[in-house]
C-alpha cells in the first residue's frame, strides 16, 4: 500500500468521473499531499457541494461531507468554529464556488477563517452536461452559449485578493508535484487558502471546442500555463489568456478567524459578564464551565 | 415562601425568553443574519454564547447561516438559529439537508407577514405551511408553535430535546406580538429543566444509517476516530450515495417513522373548558391568546365554548381532534393567515361537523370581541 492510499476509501468506488478527467489527478495531489503531512484521517474532514467535483469527498477515507450547490464553505465555517484544532478541507468546482456560492466565497475570504479550499476550475458545468460558468473563458460554446460566450470570466486569484484572502494559489492538473506542492504548502497556511486547479472537462467543454479527447485539452491547458514572472510582464489582452501558476499571494501576518474569536472575543466576553450584573457570580461559575465538543 | 418563589421572575422580550431557554437547553453554537422581528435572539446570543466559551457568528445569508448551523452540529455542537419569513424562505434547501442527513438543529421562525418583503414589522401567522412544506420532497417535520411567555421558554426546550432525541431539525414558530412584547415569566431553576443529549459517542460499526423502522439512526458525529461520511443525495446505511429504489424506499420509510412512531410524545396542545364544550374555537400563538378570553366571555353568555390550543402544529393533532370531533359538532378555527389551518381542518374534521373560519391576513391581530362575534355565527 502507497503512503496516499490510506486516504482512499476504496469501498466507494468506482468514481463517476469521465476517463481522462483532471479530477482524479486532483484526488490524488491531495491524498499525497496528506500523507506527506502525516495527518490522522479522523482529523480531516472534506466538504463539498454539488457537481463532478463535489463527488470527491466521498472518495476520502476521512470525515467527509457532500452538502448543497455552492454552500460547502457555510457548512465548513461552522465545523471550523466548533473545532478549529481540525484540518477542514473544501473541495469546490468551478460554477459552484464562483457563480452560485460566490457570496459565500468572498466572505470566507474576508474573515480569513481556516479553511483549506481546492478549487477545481475545468471553465463549465460538468455534472450538469456542460452548460457555460462564470470561469468558461469568452467566444467559448457551450451548452447555454451555442453562439459563444460573450461573458468575461472572473480572474479568480484577483477577486479572491481583493475579498482579503490570505493564501491564493494556482496549478493545473497537468503538473503532478507543483500541484502537490502547493497544496501541502496551503494545508499548513492558517488562515484562509484557495489553490486553483485549472482541470480538463474535454467531455462538456473541450467537445464543443475542437478539443474531444485529454490530450488536445492538457495540452490547451499547458499552452495558457505561465509562471508568475511571465504573466506580471504581459500587457492585459495577453494576461486574459494565460494562467499564471504557483504561489500567487501569502500574507501570514492577519490572524485566523476561530483564533481571533478565541482570544479576542471570548475573553473580552467574559470580562464584560464580570462587570454586568450578577458579575460575581459569573465570575464563580466559571470555572464550571463544561465544553460540549472538546476544543 | 411567596418572595423566593418569586426571586425568578423577571420582565423579559419574547425573543430573549427564546434565546435564555436555548441556553437553559445546552445551546452553544448559534449562526444567524439579522431580520426584523427575531433580531433579538441573535444579538442576545452575541453576548450570551462567547461568555461561556461559546460560539456565535453573524453569517452572510440565512442559507449561510443554516449551513453553518449543520456544520456545527455535524461538529458536536447543539446549534440554533432565529430568522423571519424571507430567511426561513432561504433556509428551506438546508432545512431539507437537515431532514435528509438527520441533523439535530432548532430554528426560531418569528413570523411577520407576507409574501416578500411583506409587512415587516406586523404579525401574521403566515409560514406554517413553508413551515410544513416549504423545503422540496417528501419529509417529516416537527413544528411547535408557543403563545405565552413561560410556554415560550418551555417549548423552546422541548424543540431541543425533541431535535437531539429524533435526529432531525425542529421549528419554532413566534408571533411578531409574543416575540417583541415584553412579559412577566418565572424562570423555572435550571436545576429542574429536564435536558436531552442524544448525540451518541459509541461507534458500533460503518453502518451509521442502519436501524429498523421507528428507531434513531446508530450515527456518530464527525472526529469520533471513526471517519465517517454524510450526504445530502440519498445514502444507503453506510452514509454512501445511493440511487437504488429499493433503498430508498427503505430510507424514506425510516426517516418518517423514526417520527410518526411517536405522534404521543410530540404532539402537545392545552384545552380550555373543552370538557362540555359545544363549539371548539381551534388556533394557536397570539389568535389562541384572543380566543381564550372570547371563549371565557363566550361561557358567560351561556354558550359553551372551548379552547383547543395547538402547540404542535406539525404533526397535526389529527387523532386528537377526530376524538374531540365525535361529540363536538361546531369548530372555528382562528387564524391569522387566508386559511392554512382551515384546509387542514376541513381534511382532518368530518362533513358532519359545522365549519367556520376566522381568518386575515392585513398584519392587525384579532381581539376577543372579534373571536366572541364570530363563535355567537353558530
Ligand atoms: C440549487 C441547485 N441549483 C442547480 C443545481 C444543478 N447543478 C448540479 S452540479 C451544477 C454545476 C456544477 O458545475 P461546477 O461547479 O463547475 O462543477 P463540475 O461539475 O464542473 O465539477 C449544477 C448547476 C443544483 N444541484 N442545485
Amino acid at each position: 500500500m502507497r503512503d496516499y492510499e490510506k486516504y482512499i476509501r476504496y469501498r466507494t468506488f468506482p468514481s463517476p468521473w469521465c476517463p481522462g478527467c483532471g479530477i482524479g489527478v486532483t484526488l490524488k495531489a491531495i491524498a499525497t499531499a496528506f500523507a506527506e503531512l502525516d495527518l490522522d484521517p479522523d482529523d480531516i474532514v472534506a466538504v463539498s457541494g454539488i457537481g463532478c467535483s463535489g463527488r470527491m469527498p466521498t472518495f476520502f477515507n476521512t470525515n467527509t461531507l457532500h452538502t448543497t450547490h455552492g454552500r460547502a464553505l457555510t457548512f465548513a465555517t461552522g465545523i471550523k468554529l466548533a473545532r478549529p484544532d481540525k484540518n477542514v478541507i473544501v473541495i469546490s468546482g468551478d460554477g459552484d464556488s464562483s457563480a452560485i456560492g460566490g457570496n459565500h466565497l468572498i466572505h470566507a475570504a474576508r474573515r480569513n477563517i481556516g479553511i483549506k479550499m481546492i478549487l477545481i476550475n475545468n471553465g463549465i458545468y460538468g455534472m450538469t452536461g456542460g452548460q457555460v460558468s462564470p470561469l468558461t473563458p469568452q467566444k467559448f460554446v457551450t451548452e447555454t452559449t451555442p453562439f459563444g460566450n460573450i461573458e468575461p470570466k472572473f480572474n479568480i486569484a484577483d477577486l479572491l485578493m481583493g475579498a482579503g484572502a490570505t493564501f491564493v494559489a494556482r496549478e493545473t492538473v497537468n503538473r503532478m508535484k507543483p500541484l502537490k506542492d502547493v497544496i501541502k504548502k496551503s494545508f499548513l497556511h492558517k488562515g484562509f487558502s484557495v489553490v486553483e486547479v485549472i482541470s480538463n472537462c474535454h467531455v462538456n467543454l473541450g467537445r464543443r471546442n475542437k478539443m474531444k479527447d485529454p490530450i488536445s485539452m492538457t495540452k490547451w491547458i499547458a499552452g495558457r500555463t505561465v509562471t508568475k514572472t511571465q504573466y506580471d510582464k504581459m500587457t492585459p489582452e495577453e494576461q486574459d489568456h494565460k494562467y499564471p501558476v504557483g504561489l500567487i499571494h501569502e500574507n501570514t501576518s492577519r490572524l485566523e478567524y476561530s483564533e481571533l474569536y478565541y482570544k479576542h472575543i471570548v475573553p473580552a466576553a467574559q470580562e464584560a459578564a464580570k462587570k454586568g450584573p450578577g458579575g460575581a457570580a459569573f465570575a464563580a461559575q466559571k470555572n464550571t464551565i463544561t465544553y460540549r465538543g472538546s476544543k | 415562601m411567596e418572595d423566593t418563589k418569586k426571586k425568578n421572575r423577571k420582565v423579559l422580550q419574547g425573543n430573549i425568553i427564546v434565546a435564555e431557554a436555548a441556553i437553559a437547553a445546552g445551546c452553544d453554537f448559534f449562526a444567524g443574519y439579522p431580520i426584523t422581528p427575531s433580531s433579538e435572539v441573535a444579538q442576545h446570543m452575541s453576548k450570551e454564547l462567547p461568555k461561556r466559551g461559546y460560539d456565535f457568528i453573524q453569517m452572510e445569508d440565512e442559507i449561510a447561516s443554516l449551513g453553518a448551523c449543520i456544520g456545527a452540529s455535524l461538529a458536536g455542537k447543539k446549534v440554533l438559529t432565529a430568522t423571519s419569513g424571507p430567511g426561513f424562505s432561504l433556509m428551506q434547501e438546508h432545512l431539507g439537508m437537515g431532514v435528509m442527513a438527520e441533523i439535530p438543529l432548532v430554528i426560531v421562525n418569528v413570523m411577520r407577514g407576507g409574501p416578500s418583503t411583506g409587512l415587516p414589522t406586523k404579525p401574521a401567522q403566515a409560514d406554517i405551511m413553508q413551515a410544513r412544506w416549504g423545503t422540496h420532497g417528501d419529509h417529516p417535520i416537527i413544528v411547535l408553535y408557543p403563545a405565552f411567555s413561560n410556554e415560550l421558554f418551555c417549548e423552546t426546550i422541548r424543540a431541543f430535546n425533541l431535535a437531539e432525541k429524533f435526529w432531525t431539525p425542529v421549528i419554532i414558530l413566534l408571533d411578531e406580538v409574543t416575540a417583541k412584547a415584553h412579559e412577566d415569566i418565572e424562570l423555572p431553576d435550571t436545576k429542574d429543566l429536564e435536558i436531552y443529549n442524544g448525540k451518541t459517542k459509541e461507534i458500533k460499526d460503518l453502518n451509521i444509517y442502519d436501524r429498523n423502522i421507528g428507531e434513531n439512526p446508530p450515527r456518530v458525529d464527525f472526529f469520533q476516530g471513526y471517519p465517517i461520511h454524510i450526504d445530502g443525495l440519498e445514502h444507503d446505511a453506510h452514509g454512501w450515495p445511493s440511487s437504488d429504489p429499493e433503498n430508498a424506499d427503505k430510507m424514506q420509510k425510516l426517516r418518517m417513522q423514526k417520527i410518526y412512531h411517536f405522534l404521543d410524545e410530540i404532539i402537545k396542545f392545552n384545552e380550555y373548558y373543552m370538557e362540555d364544550a359545544e363549539i371548539m374555537v381551534f388556533s394557536f400563538g397570539v389568535s389562541a391568546r384572543a380566543a381564550l378570553p372570547a371563549v371565557e366571555e363566550a361561557r358567560e353568555l351561556g354558550i359553551k365554548a372551548g379552547l383547543f390550543q395547538a402547540l404542535t402544529i406539525w404533526p397535526f393533532p389529527k387523532r386528537e381532534l377526530r376524538e374531540r370531533f365525535k361529540k363536538i359538532k361546531k369548530v372555528l378555527v382562528v387564524e391569522l393567515n387566508m386559511g392554512q389551518i382551515k384546509y387542514e381542518m376541513e381534511r382532518v374534521a368530518s362533513d358532519d361537523v359545522e365549519k367556520k373560519s376566522l381568518l386575515r391576513a392585513n398584519g392587525i391581530p384579532f381581539t376577543p370581541k372579534e373571536i366572541l362575534e364570530k363563535i355567537k355565527e353558530f
